[in-house]
């Protein structure tokens, strides 16, 4: 039997002019890493469930970093869930962008992952023609001009870039709506409010590498510990002139048993007296 | 979201040999943030029989002294306890009394009957649909996790104490898959003789 029928509304559909012309437009807009973007995207009807969608995908995560004088802690959870189900415990949520460059993972892992890899490469090749490594400051934009330009696409990011360049110890904050803050202290994702509520009371510039990851360690606990969406092992990272160093990755139910000690020696401690 | 997940939590019960148990998590919680960490979801009604029940606390907690309010009038009327399986009936037809505007809440019952002690477990769902197994019943957030726990664990003729073991493992192993039950659990066994009750570490986030 034929099908030629279909062969013809095929060949119909290719020779359509808008098609191509929508097609080619699209290629110019967004040649970045040969996404596909539809021709037809209709964007007031997506969003909705795109969002629904990211919803489902890697939500909820605390993470935090902090600019102090010695360099940058930054600390972050592990857990990956999809609505109320714990889909992983064991997330790396701290991209290893570069030896000297680190970005943070909250929202939809996929789009952190994919987008902070490609962020890796692009500092490759401006390494690459520029013989000398890129600011923070400059990956950083690097990476919101691409939040910006596929905003209102449904992408769900909030991540840190964090690293130290010929200017010093930097932190950006970049998220999906094309927003980019430069800072000292930051805290991303469900649990932050409770990871500040610890940060902003333990913070002093004047802290030793050994305080500020403790303090990075225990913000972090605090929010795991109180937000549902947040848990696992919690992974403490140090940006100093020389670039980054993984301090420590410590269950989170490990370090709670353990500050539950220390706080009943404390309190046996302050009775003695 | 709906109200019956608000505040979190998980209960099951599980039928041994000549005994019975539930077991519940610890926490409660509003939506994502977990406010405390000490909230049993599971109640002696008298010597031989159990409530567990999640959902909105607020319900659980009216309900509770429902259930109590009429145990002691069964008691006083009929100069007995109440059988586990009447008291499925009296929580079954106190749900149904709402079947227009239900308490959000999911009971389990379970409890030991008559002078052979025959174990007995039922839960029923909000509106008070009852439902007999002669295995285990799971109500609550972590009910996905605990239906595939227990349905791997679960065997038949258990002895109070491998009956603690696997409800304990499927308890602590569901809560750790879902994000709004966990922070602890607390064990309840229910032999002939006696209630024993155990409190479980778990995992605080």
């Amino acid at each position: 039997m034929s099908l030629s029928f279909l062969d013809k509304s095929y060949n119909a559909f290719h020779d359509d002019q808008s098609f191509e012309e929508a097609n080619s437009n699209t290629l110019t807009l967004y040649k970045e890493p040969g996404l596909v973007v539809p021709p037809t995207f209709n964007n007031a009807g997506f969003r909705d469930q795109s969002h629904e969608i990211a919803k489902k995908f890697a939500k909820g995560t605390t993470t935090l970093g902090f600019v102090f004088n010695k360099g940058i802690v930054i600390a972050v959870d592990s857990r990956a869930s999809m609505g109320n189900y714990i889909s992983s415990q064991n997330v790396k949520k701290v991209i290893e962008i570069n030896p000297y460059l680190l970005g943070t993972m909250a929202g939809g892992a996929a789009d952190c992952q994919f987008w902070e890899r490609y962020l890796g490469m692009q500092c490759r090749l401006y390494e690459l023609r520029n013989k000398r490594r890129i600011t923070v400051s400059a990956a950083s934009k690097l990476l919101v001009n691409i939040m910006y330009s596929y905003k209102g696409y449904g992408l769900s990011m909030g991540t840190m870039v964090a690293g130290w360049d010929h200017t010093g110890p930097n932190l950006f904050m970049v998220d999906n709506d094309g927003t980019r803050l430069k800072g000292n202290r930051f805290s991303v994702g469900s649990g932050s409010m409770f990871a500040y509520g610890v940060l902003d009371s333990g913070y002093r510039p004047d802290l030793t590498e050994e305080q500020a990851c403790e303090l990075g360690r225990r913000a972090i606990y605090h929010a795991t510990h109180r937000d549902s969406m947040s848990g696992g092992i919690i992974n403490v990272y140090l940006i100093r002139e020389d670039g980054w160093h993984k301090i420590s990755s410590t269950d989170m139910d490990h370090l709670h048993w353990n500050y539950v000690e220390d706080k009943k020696k404390e309190i046996a401690d302050r009775n003695k007296l | 979201m709906s109200i019956l997940e608000y505040n979190g939590g998980a209960v099951v019960a599980m039928l041994g040999k000549n005994c019975v148990a539930v077991a519940s998590d610890l926490r409660y919680g509003i939506k994502n943030t977990t406010v405390g960490c000490q909230m049993r979801k599971a109640y002696p009604i008298h010597q031989k029989c159990l409530l567990g029940m999640a959902g909105l606390a607020t319900d659980v907690q009216t309900f509770l002294e429902k259930m109590k309010f009429r145990v002691n009038m069964y008691k006083l009327r009929e100069d007995r306890d109440i059988k586990p399986s009447s008291f499925g009936n009296m929580v079954s037809s106190a749900l149904y009394e709402n079947r227009f505007g239900p308490m959000f809440l999911e009971p389990v019952i379970a409890g030991l009957e008559g002078d052979d002690n025959t174990p007995f477990i039922s839960s029923t769902d909000l509106i008070g649909a009852q439902c007999f197994t002669d295995n285990f019943v799971v109500v609550g957030t972590a009910s996905e996790a605990l239906y595939g726990m227990c349905e791997s664990l679960w065997k038949p003729e258990m002895e109070p104490e491998d009956l603690f073991e696997v409800i304990s493992q499927c308890l602590m192993a569901s809560v750790d898959r879902d994000c709004n039950s966990g922070w602890g659990g607390i064990v309840y066994i229910l032999t002939p003789d006696k209630l024993i009750t155990k409190e479980l570490k778990g995992r605080q986030d």
